[in-house]
């Protein structure tokens, strides 16, 4: 048994991509508040500069202290001849999360999970000190998510829709029907698994509303967390993330309610004429953890 | 056995708090030699230069000419790029 349920739970509302041959961005990267930053040296690194920039992030990670959550993006372990290069040289640096991407079949995982075994061994590291990430970006992935997400190693699934898209041949929309399924498939796979979900990345970092459209509808759909690609979008996450006043102090009465029918043993109960059962104390109890994760004084809020 | 060079090779880029590193096999017994151009040379010069050595050393080096220009790189950029380079001079 893992000792990854932390890992599994951490609060991730946003997830910032991080160049990782650039050491400028490296050096500014924790600033912006990122729950995770995720450094890359896939999509974002030419291939002939692959070796240089598995060594910055190694020892970025190595000398600098981030307070987000640190992931490294590496190369696919089957597809390149780059991946189990990159976790020789990135695993001792000890980063939170391995995000794998274009995970298509759970032998990958496998493979991916062997080795940081290894390297928990190697180094005394308790099991479960790095975990992984994976990111859906192909039908063939999402026709095996269910399997992968419940490999003991993985504490979310990502969708990396712009592969996802060109795989089913058409282009990215304002209402983003065309990732409907996906999302969907992707959000049931992680809640069975109960593991995280975080959404794709929204490219138009100019189209701010169009950007907090798609997290609401994002948040709404259920998922944990959005992909960044600009400073700018995190706090803009954020926002959308924690819940308003007056969700908090409903939430606060539901739960109050709740307490109370606890000691005069009534089974449902009301409040404000509306029926309370057990799966609105539920809701009621995550909006309250979300504010609390996102800093909020609650007690405050008590309407 | 210290460890020598294939050729010369370079890692990194001119840019800002990044270095180019270029390294270049060195005579037997003419240790490591750094010509260092840096944009905060005055400042930190001898300890940019320390850092490059001690990389060079750690690595398992001992012959080695480094010509570097330094943008402002932190530690950890110039000892990434000096291994980088030096990875890449024994391939």
């Amino acid at each position: 048994m893992l000792h990854n349920e932390e890992a599994k739970t951490r609060l991730r509302r946003t997830m910032m991509f991080v160049p990782g041959n650039s050491p400028k961005m490296i050096n500014a990267a924790d600033i912006y508040g990122a729950d995770s930053l995720m450094f890359d040296i896939e999509d974002s690194i030419a291939v002939t500069e692959k070796d240089t920039a598995r060594l910055l992030v190694a020892h970025a990670l190595k000398t600098l202290k981030f307070n987000s959550e640190t992931v490294v993006r590496i190369n696919h372990p089957t597809q390149t001849p780059f991946g189990l290069d990159d976790l020789k040289v990135i695993l001792p640096a000890k980063p939170n999360l391995i995000r794998m991407p274009k995970i298509e079949d759970i032998s990958e995982i496998e493979l991916v999970a062997k080795e940081i075994e290894k390297a928990e061994k190697e180094f005394g590291w308790p099991e479960g000190t790095i975990n992984i990430i994976g990111a859906i970006e192909s039908v063939k992935g999402l026709y095996n998510v269910r399997e992968m997400c419940k490999h003991p190693r993985m504490v979310a699934i990502a969708l990396g829709a712009e592969d996802f898209i060109a795989n089913i041949k058409t282009n990215r929309t304002k209402t983003g029907i065309e990732l409907y399924y996906c999302r969907e498939q992707i959000l049931m796979a992680a809640r069975d698994a109960e593991i995280q979900a975080l959404d794709t990345v929204y490219s138009d970092i100019k189209d701010m509303d169009g950007f907090r459209n798609e997290v609401t509808n994002s948040r709404d759909m259920g998922f944990d967390g959005k992909s960044c690609i600009h400073p700018k979008q995190i706090t803009e996450v954020h926002k959308i993330y924690t819940p308003d006043d007056k969700q908090i102090a409903k939430a606060l009465k539901v739960l109050d309610a709740f307490q109370a029918s606890l000691t005069d043993n009534k089974g449902v109960l009301n409040v404000d004429g509306k029926m309370i059962d057990k799966p609105i104390v539920v809701r009621a109890q995550r909006v309250i953890d979300q504010a609390v994760a996102a800093g909020v004084d609650v007690e405050e809020k008590r309407a | 056995m210290a460890k020598v060079l294939a050729k010369s090779a370079t890692a990194g880029f001119e840019e800002k708090n990044d270095a180019l590193v270029t390294v270049t096999p060195g005579q037997t017994g003419s240790g490591i030699v750094v010509n260092l151009k840096s944009s905060v040379q005055r400042q930190y010069g001898k300890h940019i230069v320390e850092v490059i050595k001690k990389t060079v050393t750690t690595a398992g080096f001992a012959d080695v000419v480094l010509d570097v220009i330094d943008k402002g790189a932190w530690d950890y950029t110039m000892e990434a790029r000096v291994e980088g380079a030096l990875e890449r001079g024994m391939k």
